[in-house]
């Protein structure tokens, strides 16, 4: 018999029952809120009398709206103020344990899961967003959903899922200097398209992957949902273990050992089952920059920009270029930029900002750029202060700031405005996504951000390697 | 989560929106979801495409006249990708859809659709182009899109549609809002729950 996948050990170890549907009902091990997808859920709970049966597996915190600059309560926005007065009611009716805005533990809900050790090998986790993927880069089956099915995992701590197929991606010998795994996913999902992944689990591994460091994995499992794979892990190993190895949420002495013979146990077998494999050369990675309206519209620092006539996708490439006004054959390179922005779940943990201060350090923001750096949780800015980061980004030029998603999708007050074009360590690049409906976003590696920021325009960011 | 509803049918004119890729930030902008319900999300669906900065309307099919009333939505390839908020099928929802004719849906907004009772059903790129131009030509027809034969006619005209077999089986026998179902389990999930290591704190082996 072949061996089994991860995704398909925890699958068998979570499953309840199969429901009347023919859904699966699948325990959730760790569930984590936020203020944004959650109220309506709390809401339908209390007009049906429910209770929360395994509140103590239910974590909440702060991060869309939260301004990075002031923090004084009330909030400036009452929107935002009245958001996470309303999650705080919550979470004190229902006994939910909670990282306020004061917190030393608050942060974007993906960076603090893996930074408290809540995020574990062999466990099941979901979270009112997409990027719950992230967590993956554990060994966990994360997923991202939607406020009704935060309404089942809140009632049941189970929710009704559909089975999917598991496609391997191997990355393989190694990267060049200067290249960084933004550029790995962002060259993933070009190759595979922002649909590929659709009814696929991701499974990244090869000498790559195997060689990354937990933040590193992070930002490659984070983009798995804008290839279209709602779930994207990498077996837990010891890199994995000695990362978990101390935190405040993993068991310590005999329990460690004994968690740690458990997450070994849950890895793909060698000779597991996959239902598709696909692999790459590492060495054909350059450092990546997206041009259009999704993500998988990227090029190579090198290349030139598609023509409509190149793609699978023509009315989609000539739409991004209506939103854009690039033209098609023309360089990435010298691409005008005005802002930019360092942070996200993607890109806005330690190694990233020590990866963009190192290009920063002794360097000036360009006079026409706006330059933030927003840390993932409030454990990193901290992090990063110690090592004196801040003092590097400030003396550049950029903008310092408290945690929190920020820019990614601009819910609090840092928007772009009009047609300002940001250079961004974050995922989405989606129209109006960060908060201008005329705004332009080039995705790309917080080191390719902070090279940008110096030059007002997209350069290679290995010149400064 | 009270009375089972069960959704087999879905009658009524359609409204186009061609293009692929089309993500729930465009369906529904960020800045609505800080309201604390879902109340008014019918107000804003496609709300920069719609209105520009001054409010006024633009040229888009949700403000064309001719559409008016539409409960059914035809779209082209992976609608709904990008973000998991529930709020961009709430607003098509509430603004008067009930059911989405596309050549395929992102993962997470067809989970979400589902569980509000809203199918997404998928027809090929010929059929999907074949009902845009019958809506555009007459935007006054009148569609049925039936779960049970998995058809969509007009006129004369009939096409099969696809989705996952799970969901036509939550959506025609009531299941849809899952809770009650899954919670109806609760003895079986502390079960399963106490088989697995980590919430036993790893005190055994
Ligand atoms: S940083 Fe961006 S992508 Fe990540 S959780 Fe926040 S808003 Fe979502």
């Amino acid at each position: 018999m072949a061996g089994r996948t991860l995704y398909d050990k925890i699958w068998q170890s979570h499953s309840v029952g199969v429901l009347p549907t023919g859904q699966t009902q699948l325990f959730i091990g760790l569930h984590l809120i936020h203020e944004i997808t959650t109220a309506p859920a709390f809401d339908m709970l209390r007009e049906n009398g429910m209770d929360v049966p395994f509140r103590e597996r239910t974590f909440a915190t702060v991060d869309h709206i939260v301004p990075t600059d002031i923090r004084k309560r009330p909030f400036l926005d009452s929107e935002a103020e009245e958001l996470i007065q309303a999650l705080e009611r919550n979470v004190e009716q229902f006994g939910v344990e909670f990282f306020g805005i004061d917190s030393m533990n608050q942060g974007i809900v993906h960076v603090i899961g893996p930074q408290l050790g809540l995020t574990q090998p062999g466990m099941t986790l979901a979270c009112g967003d997409s990027h719950t993927s992230t967590h993956g880069a554990f060994g966990t089956l994360a997923f991202g959903i939607g406020t009704s099915q935060v309404r089942d995992v809140l009632a049941t701590q189970t929710l009704a899922m559909d089975k999917l197929n598991v496609r391997r991606i191997n990355i393989n010998g190694e990267l060049g200097a200067g290249v960084y795994p933004k550029d790995v996913i962002l060259y993933i999902i070009r190759r595979l398209g922002v649909s590929g992944g659709k009814g696929f689990a991701y499974e990244y591994g090869g000498p790559v992957i195997d060689r990354m460091n937990m933040e590193e994995r992070m930002t490659v499992c984070n983009m798995s949902i804008e290839g279209g794979a709602l779930v994207g892990y990498v077996n837990p190993d010891q890199t994995t273990f000695d990362y978990l190895k101390g935190r405040p949420h993993v068991p310590k002495g005999d329990g460690f050992d004994r968690a740690v013979e458990y997450w070994r146990s849950v890895a793909s077998d060698a000779d597991a089952n996959y239902d598709e494999v696909v692999s790459y050369d590492g060495k054909e990675i350059e450092p990546t920059v997206t041009w259009g309206i999704n993500p998988g519209q990227s090029v190579g620092i090198s290349e030139k920009l598609p023509t409509p006539e190149e793609s699978v996708d023509p009315e989609g490439v000539k739409k991004a270029y209506e939103h854009m006004g690039w033209k098609p054959g023309a360089p990435i390179l010298g691409t005008p930029v005005n802002v930019a922005f360092i942070g996200s779940c993607t890109n806005g943990r330690l190694a990233d900002l020590r990866a963009a201060a190192k290009i920063a350090k002794g360097r000036k923001v360009n006079a026409n750029v706006r330059a933030l750096v927003v840390p993932g949780s409030a454990e990193v800015k901290k992090l990063a202060e110690q090592e004196g980061l801040h003092e590097v980004f400030i003396e550049a030029g950029f903008q310092w700031r408290e945690a929190g998603c920020s820019m990614c999708l601009a819910m609090n007050p840092d928007k772009l405005n009009g047609r300002e074009i940001s250079a961004s360590s974050s995922n989405r690049n989606f129209i109006g996504r960060q908060g201008s409906p005329q705004g332009r976003t080039l995705l790309m590696s917080p080191a390719m951000v902070a090279a940008a920021a110096l030059n007002g325009k997209v350069v290679d960011a290995r010149e400064y390697e | 989560m009270s009375d089972i509803v069960k959704i087999t049918k879905v009658r009524g004119t359609a409204v186009p929106i061609r293009g692929n890729d089309i993500d729930t930030d465009r369906i529904i902008p960020a800045r609505y979801l800080k309201e604390a319900t879902f109340a008014r999300m019918g107000d804003y669906p496609f709300f920069d495409e719609r209105f520009d900065a001054s409010k006024k309307k633009k040229d888009h099919p949700f403000n064309d006249p001719e559409y008016k009333g539409a409960s059914i939505l035809f779209v082209n390839k992976n609608f709904g990708c990008g973000s998991s908020r529930e709020h961009a099928p709430q607003a098509l929802y509430r603004f008067g859809i009930q059911a989405i004719v596309g050549e395929s849906f992102a993962a997470i907004f067809a989970g979400n659709c589902t569980m509000m009772g809203l199918p997404t059903v998928v027809v090929g790129a010929k059929e999907i182009a074949q009902l845009m131009k019958s809506v555009e030509d007459n935007p006054r027809t009148e569609y049925i899109v039936d779960l049970e034969s998995k058809t969509i006619s007009f006129g004369s005209q009939k096409m099969a549609i696809e989705l996952p077999e799970t969901y036509r089986t939550a959506l025609t026998k009531g299941f849809w809002d899952s809770t009650a179902l899954l919670r109806s389990n609760l003895n079986e999930v502390k079960k399963t729950a106490a088989k697995l290591p980590y919430m036993t704190g790893f005190t055994r082996s």
